[in-house]
């Protein structure tokens, strides 16, 4: 909220624009005093924290009564949270379609996306409980840091090698394709590692994520043998498939319903057969 | 970055209610693995009474086996034991790549439960025979 005082010279466009910034902050202070939210409002508690600010510097939960509308999500309850109550609250979104990965949050106790969420498909859609993603520094409110995710993504090179010397036009079969197919839906959203015990006990683990990237290229019959070889180097370190404890909290969590798991374990049976093979 | 928050373990075990089957599969199967090591120390040193002789051995396992906190131990055991192995089972399968689907982990879970629940059950009556 602005605490300039608006400019009276009415030809100051500047000054014009302080005013009317000023108005709506007003309406939007009154309608906050007096939310029209209905009966069935949700409760929303909202995990605070904001090393800059005094009061917010001992994390705590705030609550907002958001207006139930048919097919509200989680991402909407916030963002209307923030334009009418608090304009302070801080979170990650931008596609509000499940594609972008940016709003990964902790809600009633489970890693999902706000944008994907639909506050009716909660198992209590009373009380909506957002928090920002376990297993990651917060940095304010619900946004996390994600260095470390990307990290571990980048440590798996995720990225396509061709061949050297391709001969022309490199084409994938349709049965490699189906193949891969799932792995390639990861939107990068760090749900699965937040969710994983085991990398939150090793910060050299690579995570699911990570390791579903690999998989991705492991198994793109268009990158050359070498490539799969030192592929697998990364994979089958010790900080690599090997720590999965098959807890399946990952592929619980996706929200584009990656089969982790199973992608993992099928990149451990690899590395056992590569390494047994003596022909 | 100037400064952040580290939520430390209130994740974890403070979320318990919400773990899925996958997570409670894990945390049971650790479990039970503690206590299966825990009592390997206990059956070594219950043995170990052979040491002083036939007499020392067979006096130091009726005493214990007459007491009923020793049976109940026990039934406890064979519970703990039974899941270990079944689930044990169950996770050489999803090695194998066989039943790794969501769905079809979380039901060998609860099947590993259910037979276990049943195999103490059916094994009482032994246990607390003669008491
Ligand atoms: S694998 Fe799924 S949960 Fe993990 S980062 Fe990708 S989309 Fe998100
Ligand atoms: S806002 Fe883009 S994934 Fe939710």
């Amino acid at each position: 909220m602005s605490t300039q005082t608006p400019d009276t010279d009415d030809s100051d466009p500047q000054a014009e624009r302080m005013a009317r910034k000023d108005e709506r902050a007003a309406e939007r202070e009154e309608a906050a005093s007096t939310p029209d939210v209905g009966d069935d409002a949700i409760t929303l508690k909202v995990f605070r924290y904001d090393p800059e600010v005094a009061d917010k510097q001992e994390p705590r939960f705030d609550t907002f009564h958001v207006p139930r509308e048919p097919g509200i999500t989680v991402l909407d309850a916030l963002i209307y949270a923030r334009d009418t109550y608090d304009s302070s609250l801080t979170f990650r979104h931008s596609c509000r379609q499940a594609v972008c990965g940016s709003d990964a949050l902790f809600i009633n106790g489970s890693q999902r996306l706000g944008c994907q969420t639909q506050i009716a498909d909660l198992n209590d859609s009373e009380t909506v409980r957002v928090e920002p993603l376990p297993h990651r520094e917060v940095v304010k409110d619900l946004v996390v840091d994600m260095d470390h995710f990307y990290d571990q993504m980048d440590a798996v090179e995720p990225y396509f090698s061709p061949k050297e010397d391709p001969d022309g036009e490199q084409l994938q079969s349709r049965e490699n394709r189906e193949k891969i197919k799932m792995s390639t839906r990861c939107i990068w959203c760090g749900a699965c590692m937040s969710s994983c015990n085991v990398a939150a006990g090793d910060n050299e683990y690579l995570g699911p994520a990570a390791i579903n990237k690999a998989y991705r290229f492991y198994f793109d019959e268009r990158e050359g043998e070498d490539r799969q070889e030192e592929r697998l180097r990364i994979i089958e370190q010790e900080h690599g498939v090997w720590r999965c404890q098959t807890q399946f909290s990952c592929t619980t969590v996706c929200p584009k319903d990656i089969p982790l798991t199973e992608h993992i374990q099928e990149l451990k049976r690899e590395a056992v057969k590569q390494n047994l093979k003596f022909w | 970055m100037s400064q952040s928050h580290n939520r430390g373990l209130v994740e974890d075990f403070g979320r318990w209610r919400e773990f899925s089957a996958g997570m409670w599969a894990w945390v049971f199967h650790k479990f039970t693995g503690w206590v299966l090591i825990g009592y390997l120390f206990t059956h070594i040193a219950v043995l170990s009474s052979a040491l002083n002789g036939d007499a020392a051995y067979t006096q130091t396992l009726q005493g214990l086996e007459q007491l009923a906190v020793v049976r109940v131990l026990e039934v406890g055991l064979l519970a703990v034991a039974a899941f270990h192995i079944l689930n044990g089972i169950r996770l050489l399968f999803i090695d194998l790549g066989v039943g790794t689907a969501l769905d079809t982990q979380e039901k060998s879970f609860y099947a590993s439960l259910i037979l276990t629940g049943i195999i103490v059950v059916v094994s009482v009556p032994v246990f607390l025979e003669g008491l």
